[in-house]
């Protein structure tokens, strides 16, 4: 028992949401310290962390959302002309999420233009 | 792993596995004392020469042979849900490892920091070495470390399947298109074997899992070797 409750934490980190309200009027400080703090997680980076959003055994859905937040966040962030870093956490995690053989078949789909999701 | 005449469960490998032993341990003697009982009554009232016809009631064994029985339900009930909260816990696992099932082979992807995967097929039986399980053995093994937390995502690339390993306490379906979430810690070195399932066409009998648990410095230089291949 004691076993077990050693290992139990809850790591949490900025949903997705957080990233779509930043608007190019926000102040520019707010933007180095959160790319810090990305960065800094980044290097710790070991597994995909706990999401509070995906508490349960299906696990589908947090590979699939990652995923599409990292093309999104690339995309958004190419068109500002801001560097894209802050994207690469999504991409860690959906790396550790999905399989191989559904990341291929997602990037063959973006490149022909049939991808399902919204970029 | 299993071995002729094996009565009980194999010897657990996590802490999870560790509690539902004893849980089982622990209902089933009480199944055995109710059972032993009631037999022992029946042998009584089958055996004995003496008859009654005037007892029509009696409120003090109704209320006895209820309320012991509900107690005894609650004895049980309570180790039992506190196993299932305590599989439900939140983890922090350290790595995370994705089981695919195919037809009729399993395999392996960490992908947390480098692209690793490779497939893990059964050992024919006439290529097994002195001393290896038939039916049982794989030719690349699923490699841990260990008493770390580990996250397995498991799906399946055709049909269903079910990756399984006994003495991790651990099974979990494997359905094409789904990513199903289990995660245990292994206490101890060792190799864990399972088998598929969930039935999945001809070869659904041979196609094991081994699961090795090493050390993280075993571990690391695992990984680096598996990379070079």
């Amino acid at each position: 028992m004691k076993g077990v409750l050693m290992y139990l934490k809850v790591f949490s980190f900025p949903p997705a949401c957080i990233l779509n309200k930043m608007s190019i009027d926000r102040v520019v400080s707010t933007d180095v310290k959160m790319a810090e703090d990305i960065q800094a997680k980044l290097e710790k980076y070991r597994t995909a962390p706990f999401d509070a959003r995906f508490p349960n055994q299906n696990q589908t859905r947090n590979c699939w959302s990652n995923y599409l937040d990292y093309h999104r966040c690339q995309k958004a962030l190419d068109a500002k002309g801001v560097d894209t870093a802050p994207c690469d956490w999504y991409k860690r995690v959906y790396k550790s999420l999905c399989p191989i053989s559904w990341i291929q078949k997602w990037d063959d789909q973006r490149e022909e233009g049939t991808f399902p999701g919204k970029i | 792993m299993a071995h002729p005449s094996q009565l009980g469960f194999q010897d657990a490998a996590s802490p999870v596995m560790e509690e539902l032993l004893h849980f089982h341990d622990h209902a089933l003697m009480i199944v055995f004392l109710i059972s032993t009982l009631v037999l022992y009554i029946i042998v009584a009232m089958v055996s004995t020469k003496l008859t009654n016809k005037y007892i029509l009631d009696s409120q003090e064994i109704e209320v006895i042979w209820t309320i012991l029985p509900a107690f005894i339900l609650i004895l049980i009930a309570l180790p039992s849900l506190r196993i299932l909260y305590l599989m439900d816990e939140i983890n922090d696992p350290h790595l995370t490892i994705k089981a695919m099932g195919h037809q009729w082979y399993w395999s392996y992807e960490y992908t947390d920091y480098e692209d690793l995967g490779f497939d893990s097929y059964m050992l024919p039986t006439q290529d097994l070495a002195p001393g290896q399980f038939r039916l049982l053995e794989a030719d690349h093994r699923m490699v841990i470390p260990v008493e770390s937390p580990i996250r397995v995502l498991v799906s399946a690339e055709d049909v269903l399947h079910s990756w399984a390993v006994p003495s991790l306490g651990v099974k979990m379906d494997a359905v094409p298109g789904r990513l199903n979430q289990t995660a245990f810690i292994a206490s101890r070195p060792g190799v864990f074997y399972g088998q598929c399932s969930e039935i999945c066409g001809a070869n659904h009998s041979f196609m094991p899992i081994v699961v090795e648990a090493v050390p993280l410095q075993y571990f690391e230089k695992w990984s680096s070797l598996m990379l070079e291949d």
